[in-house]
């Protein structure tokens, strides 16, 4: 509703201007805007619903990008290896968030603000810019079409469309709900709350992988800092936030993630294309961040009195 | 946390670790560095410190009463840059800058306050959209390098201090610290202090009680504004200008705050422990440094230390709970909040 309203209005500015927002290729270029923050919100929403969170995914963007790179070293018969490799780094990853949260009790936020300075320090050691580079026929992910819709688009749908069935399909996913409704109800009821919350970090951070794999792609070589220079794990909370996902868990979905990073990419779009200061962007996308989710709380308020 | 029931309630639940924690690295400091072997070089972290605590105690308000507060940082930073521009090195603007800052500090906490109460966004989510707004505006503003100066006058609260015969050079910031501590321990201590932490435990509870929640609430992010303000103040004097000083104050400020054994979720934990939890947070970045700990690896450290340190203050309640729940009745097992839950 609120991606729909914003459309509208967004239509009708960059029309002003001389403009066409929605003609195929500006739902593209949306589209395309939102891939990579969509795979990390996609994962974020998982977490977010299991109760959990986390704020390790930037670091992890930027460390799966490079270790993809690095991996390749430009040799075609490395690609799949290195993408291997990359995703299994972001499971140990996920594996750990998800072992000091459940097994050490460490609040989900100080445990992945934690991990994510750990990934931080490892980074900054090691790496002073972009390393490693991908064969050019890896770069056919990042930038080749299939018909009219780039590679990159439907990875992110695939995606989104493989958590939504598991998070509404499979036992696992209805466990997940379970947890992040009331981890107590959820535990005297059988299930298995620790299972679930490590798998829910797990499967966001091999997103949060992807992301990375994708951007290396695209880049043509792995970069420590694109995860964090795009402030990817705030920018994933505040989409699936929008997206009307309760961020104490245990409720929403996938799907209104999808349209939470739609918001932020038509945002992006619109003022692209109206030209305006990029710090303008980030006071703006603050307030349409609150105002969205003040008009759902609204919402769910009087639907709740009524 | 092995103490005799007599006394647990004087120190709060969560409170033991973080002082052994501190305890731990003030020996340490004395071993590794030869300024610690007197009380300056104490004075000396205390100064260093006493930002990040200011901002600590208000996060601990926000945070007990079951919020967040995400815009302290970016907060800092405004304030930093607009007291620059507005001083332009002259003393005689000061004193009225000052004011306006407090204000500020006091506006942003009130809209902050009054967004989660009122429009029912989670504060998590207010406080993201206020740090993105205040970022973006200051580099809208300032184009991204700031301008202006601050005055000698301005620098004095963060930079100065009195000599006294015993203590030798007492800086301003140290006394600006104790007696903002003072006054916490003091509110926390009263009837509203322990609403708040009330409305933290259980909101509904206390509405049903009579307690003016939404007030309640408020009252923690304006609060939280206001140290934010004060930290700016002395951080200007303390480490001059630049659209960068309040980055990542928002997190260290949580991290402390937790570190202090203050529940995210609010309902419990005391304020002297999330001041214990800044300092040792600042002790801890002084003691890597003497010991030659190379900057990209610090964050590593820093990282392992916090979940140490929070997984130990976590586990080490739990046997206590276990046995206990063996022998006789059950006590109602906390469960591990979630960071938010409020206004689902």
């Amino acid at each position: 509703m609120a991606l729909a309203a914003l459309l509208v209005v967004g239509s009708i500015l960059v029309g002003l201007q001389g403009g066409v927002l929605l003609d195929q290729g500006g739902i593209l270029n949306i589209l395309t805007r939102s891939t990579v923050l969509g795979l990390v919100a996609v994962g974020q929403t998982i977490v977010i619903i299991s109760g959990s969170l986390d704020l390790s995914v930037a670091y992890l963007v930027g460390l799966c990008s490079l270790v993809a790179a690095e991996t390749m070293a430009g040799s075609d018969g490395m690609m799949l290896p290195g993408v291997l490799l990359a995703l299994a780094v972001a499971a140990v990853v996920g594996l750990v968030n998800g072992l000091v949260v459940t097994v050490l009790k460490v609040n989900a936020f100080i445990a992945t603000l934690g991990v994510a300075l750990i990934l931080r320090g490892y980074l900054e050691q090691n790496y002073t810019g972009p390393a490693g580079s991908v064969p050019r026929a890896f770069q056919h992910l990042g930038f080749d079409r299939i018909g009219p819709v780039p590679i990159g688009v439907l990875l992110m749908l695939l995606v989104a469309a493989l958590a939504w069935w598991y998070l509404k399909r499979t036992r696992g996913g209805y466990h997940t709900y379970a947890v992040g409704g009331d981890v107590d109800v959820a535990r005297l009821s059988g299930v298995r709350t620790g299972r679930t919350i490590v798998t829910a970090h797990v499967l966001c951070a091999v997103a949060a992988g992807l992301a990375g794999v994708f951007l290396a792609s695209r880049l043509g070589s792995g970069a420590p800092y694109v995860g964090t220079d795009a402030g990817y794990d705030l920018e994933s909370i505040a989409a699936v936030v929008l997206g009307g996902t309760a961020l104490a868990g245990g409720r929403g979905g996938v799907v209104g993630t999808i349209g939470g990073v739609l918001i932020l990419a038509t945002l992006d779009t619109v003022f692209d294309d109206l030209a305006v200061d990029p710090f303008f962007k980030d006071v703006v996308r603050g307030i349409v961040l609150i105002v969205a989710v003040a008009l759902y709380a609204r919402r769910k308020h009087s639907r709740r009195s009524a | 946390m092995t103490a005799p029931t007599t006394w647990r309630p004087r120190l709060a639940d969560g409170t033991a670790p973080v002082l052994a924690v501190l305890a731990v690295l003030l020996v340490a400091l004395a071993f590794a560095g030869p300024a610690y072997s007197e009380p300056a070089g104490y004075l000396a972290l205390l100064k260093r410190a006493a930002p990040l605590v200011l901002l600590a105690i208000g996060q601990y308000f926000v945070i007990v009463s079951g919020g967040f507060d995400l815009s302290v940082g970016s907060l800092v930073t405004a304030e930093v840059v607009i007291a620059a521009r507005l001083i332009e090195g002259d003393d005689a603007n000061t004193p009225w800058v000052i004011v306006l800052l407090l204000g500020f500090g006091l506006l942003v906490g009130l809209v902050n306050g009054l967004i989660t109460t009122k429009l029912l966004v989670p504060s998590f989510i207010v406080t993201l959209g206020m740090l993105l707004i205040l970022d973006g505006a200051v580099f809208l503003w300032t184009g991204g390098a700031p301008r202006g100066a601050l005055s000698p006058s301005f620098r004095v609260f963060g930079r100065g201090g009195v000599d006294l015969p015993v203590l030798g050079h007492l800086p301003w910031s140290v006394v600006i610290l104790l007696a903002v501590l003072v006054a916490a321990v003091l509110f926390m201590r009263g009837g509203t202090g322990r609403t708040l932490v009330a409305v933290g435990d259980n909101e509904n509870a206390v509405r049903l009680a009579g307690g003016r929640v939404d007030r309640l609430k408020v009252l923690a992010f304006v609060l939280s504004g206001l140290l934010a303000a004060l930290a700016a103040i002395l951080l200007g004097g303390f480490a001059g200008v630049s659209a960068q000083v309040g980055e990542g104050l928002e997190f260290r400020a949580i991290t402390a705050v937790v570190l202090g054994g203050v529940l995210l979720g609010g309902g419990r934990g005391s304020v002297v422990a999330a001041a214990a939890g800044a300092l040792t947070l600042e002790a801890l970045f002084s003691l890597l440094n003497l010991l030659g700990v190379a900057g990209a690896l610090e964050s590593a450290v820093q990282g392992v230390i916090i979940i140490a340190a929070v997984a130990y203050a976590a586990l080490g309640v739990n046997p206590r709970l276990a046995l206990r729940s063996r022998a006789g009745p059950p006590e109602p097992a906390r469960r591990q909040s979630p960071p938010h839950k409020e206004n689902r």
